[in-house]
């Protein structure tokens, strides 16, 4: 999955308008040192939370919650209905500010930054309902996600020369959406409205179109709600895949058997507070987890 | 059998000529037309008034498409809920009137004021500025707010705009040695006529007005031809410019700039969780706009001669989302459509009509409601009948308002129906093979014979 590089988005300035090169703002992909070094060490530590709060009025939602995801794992965060596990990613996306603490991703400070921000460094979520956008076709919501799109600044749409570089990078990051389409299994609904999906074909497209983005990461807020058994197979298959290439997962599910079974880790969320993690066997005979799953109230 | 082929061949042909969307609205377009001659026919017409009749009719269809494509840009395409269109409009023409009225250098009598004296192009590039930058304005503070809190905040704006107009202490002022003014409640004479100006941009003003005289004398209306000969150059002018905004509008639309756009419409959250910064995209779509509203007031006014603030209620931005419902939010194709079907049949339509009906029957005229209704207990429709066509201009907001109910009820996609107007430069599709194509291609049929109804 090669992105929409560097130097194609530099061609363009470099024969155009150099100093239009704000405009595009092609994201803080610059790696720093500090992600440099991150991404070269065994058991890099991307996403790193620490201390984190979030209020709701009077609701504690998120409660010092603490916990790191290393690169290249597949990480549950599991919980009862409440205990924080969306809330926790909104104030990691940045769809919430957090009322106190701090995330890191890649060694640097994320907190308060805006969700825009932290998606085009490559730190990418679904929503726990699938957010498409439903009177847009399937092709249309796959072929919005790549980044660095030139033609996504007004004028190079509209004049009529510049207009011919954004059909010719549209032309690469259309076949890239078929190739992703085709990856996924739903390329005959490429035309289709994506209102029209039903509940487990969104969810494919949803992870689809996260993926063109070239996240790094992946936060899932229960990618198989709703998801029939054999579809559930085939996006953990990809999943898996996926995995095996670099990227980084954190998953949110209810199913405790899917978690157990194709997790490295898991983190258990109980009334916004971090209640344990470690490997899912420690997790499976943890007391204080069997207690908070059977509704026992924790204090 | 072959036979058979053929002309299964030829429909498809035709189909797909059809399916051009320039050909739909040039269609359109000719039938309302042609509807106004066959009109002015019945009405034995002399050619003047013809003539007249037809270049009104350009003139209304440009305009309220024009504003229905602004419109499109905003809640078509972004969802931006603004209804202070008429606001913006009244910015850009006052500013132009501003800066392109003759400039008054001592102090003018009461109930009159000067301007700058500026050409009228640059009059008008500082109306469209103005009323994109007042757009900007209003969109830095305004756009983070709910869609329902944003409508308010604009038609509450376009309302400021009127009152400020409305404003004694600005009625009247030195401005740079130079008398400028809004013109209180009386508003301002507009003493430049567009289409001298532009002709005589050309140096073409004298050819124009010799063309015209001997135009009209060969072709018999009687004498001062030259407003006829102006009031359809004007409409023509008007086709251009029109020609112009669906172009623009296109191009924006189908690119991946318009996707981001209808990706926020559709959901604005998903959209940043993406990556695209929103807010930019937004404030940039509702700027362009406003300047487009701006340039659509100015064209709308700047013929009249004269503008006062009452011209700007929200009467006129009702009748913009009127125009845009009717064609489909978020087409261009149909927002074109909806401004000419507004303009000639729920604008000028029963005015027209209600002249038709005059001239073909003689009836007397009904003064009260009692005596138009009245007769129907003896089966007499005529008087109620005359006392609608005497009272038509009232009664066309009275249709307006249930032709949207209607609308809003069983037809709230517009007349075009769910139309897929594809938001990427390029078409989606690939090697043909894979993609059936058939559920569009059905869809289409079914929407293209509700214009043909039309
Ligand atoms: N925007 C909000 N405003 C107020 N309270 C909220 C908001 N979002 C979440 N909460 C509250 O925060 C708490 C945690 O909610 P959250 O959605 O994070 O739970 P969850 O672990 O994702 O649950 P589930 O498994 O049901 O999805 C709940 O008590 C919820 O009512
Ligand atoms: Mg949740």
């Amino acid at each position: 999955m090669s992105t929409v590089s560097d130097t194609e988005v530099d061609d363009v300035v470099d024969t155009n308008a150099p100093a239009e090169d704000v405009e595009i703002e092609e994201p803080e992909a610059q790696d720093s040192d500090v992600e440099r070094a991150a991404k070269h060490t065994p058991s890099a530590i991307p996403l790193r939370v620490e201390g984190l709060r979030k209020e709701f009025g009077g609701i504690v939602a998120v409660d010092e919650a603490s916990f790191e995801i290393t690169e290249g794992t597949l990480t549950g965060l599991i919980g009862p209905n409440g205990a924080g596990k969306s809330t926790t990613f909104n104030c990691i996306t940045g769809v919430h500010e957090p009322t106190a603490g701090q995330v890191q991703f890649n060694g640097e400070d994320i907190t308060g930054l805006s969700p825009d921000r932290i998606a085009n460094r490559g730190l990418v979520r679904t929503f726990q309902i699938a957010r498409e956008l439903e009177e847009m076709t399937v092709m249309e919501n796959m072929m919005l996600a790549p980044k660095g799109q030139r033609g996504e600044s007004l004028w190079r749409s509209v004049l009529p020369f510049v207009r011919r570089s954004v059909s010719e990078q549209e032309e690469e990051i259309l076949e890239r959406c078929w190739e992703m389409l085709e990856f996924f299994e739903i390329d005959h609904l490429a035309d289709e409205y994506a209102g029209n999906l039903s509940g487990g074909q969104r969810k494919l497209l949803e992870l689809a179109r996260a993926l063109l983005t070239e996240p790094t990461v992946l936060l899932l807020d229960e990618p198989f709600a709703g998801v029939n058994p054999s579809l559930e197979e085939r996006l953990l298959g990809h999943i898996h895949d996926l995995r095996d290439d670099g990227y980084t997962f954190l998953i949110v599910e209810h199913d405790m058997d899917l978690i157990m079974q194709n997790c490295e880790r898991v983190i258990v969320m109980h009334q916004g507070r971090v209640l344990t993690e470690g490997p899912p066997a420690e997790i499976k005979r943890n007391e204080d987890v069997i207690e908070a799953y059977l509704g026992g109230e924790v204090e | 059998m072959s036979g058979a082929e053929q002309s299964a061949d030829d429909r498809g042909t035709l189909a797909a000529v059809w399916e051009q969307d320039a050909v739909k609205l040039t269609a359109l377009v000719s039938g309302l037309f042609a509807a106004y001659v066959v009109g002015g026919l019945l009405l034995s017409y002399g050619l003047r008034q013809q003539l007249n009749e037809l270049a009104q009719l350009s003139f209304f269809i440009a305009v309220f498409a024009m504003l229905a494509l602004a419109l499109n840009l905003h809640w078509g395409y972004t969802g931006l809920f603004n209804i202070g269109v008429i606001g913006f409009m009244g910015i850009g023409i006052y500013t132009t009137a501003i800066l392109s009225k003759g400039a008054t250098l001592t102090e003018p009598a009461a109930g009159t004021t000067g301007g700058f004296g500026l050409p009228l192009w640059i009059g008008i590039i500082g109306g469209v500025v103005a009323a994109g930058l007042f757009g900007g304005l209003v969109a830095l503070p305004a756009l983070r707010l709910r869609a329902d809190y944003f409508a308010i905040v604009t038609v509450g704006l376009s309302e400021v705009v009127r009152f400020t107009l409305l404003e004694q202490s600005l009625q009247q002022g030195q401005v740079l040695g130079y008398w400028v003014g809004l013109g209180g409640g009386s508003g301002l004479l507009l003493d430049f006529d567009p289409v001298d100006r532009l002709l005589g941009a050309f140096g073409l003003l004298e050819s124009y007005t010799r063309f015209s005289e001997r135009t009209g004398e060969a072709i018999g209306i009687g004498s001062n031809p030259k407003p006829v000969f102006d009031g359809i150059l004007y409409g023509l002018v008007l086709l251009v410019f029109l020609v112009g905004f669906y172009v623009l509008l296109t191009r924006v639309g189908s690119s991946p700039y318009g996707r981001v756009l209808k990706a926020i419409r559709e959901d604005e959250d998903a959209t940043k969780a993406l990556g695209k910064d929103t807010d930019r995209f937004k404030i940039k779509a509702f700027v362009i706009g406003c300047a487009l509203m701006g340039l659509g007031g100015i064209l709308l006014y700047a013929s009249q001669g004269a503008i006062t603030p009452n011209a700007f209620r929200p009467r006129i931005t009702f009748f913009v989302w009127i125009a845009l419902i009717i064609g489909g939010a978020g087409s261009n194709t149909g927002s074109v459509m909806g401004g000419a079907i507004f303009a000639a049949v729920l604008y000028q339509g029963p005015i027209f009509f209600s002249n038709v009906i005059e001239g073909s029957f003689e009836i007397d005229a009904v003064n009260t409601f009692a005596q138009a209704v009245g007769p129907l207990a003896a089966a007499d429709p005529v008087p109620l009948l005359a006392y609608t066509v005497d009272n038509i201009g009232q009664l066309r907001f009275v249709i307006m308002g249930l032709v949207l109910i209607y609308l809003m009820h069983n037809r709230p996609e517009g007349i075009l129906g769910h139309r897929k107007e594809t938001a990427s430069t390029i078409p989606l599709g690939r090697r043909r093979a894979k993609t059936g194509g058939s559920p569009p291609a059905t869809d289409g049929g079914e929407e293209n014979r509700g214009v043909d109804g039309e």
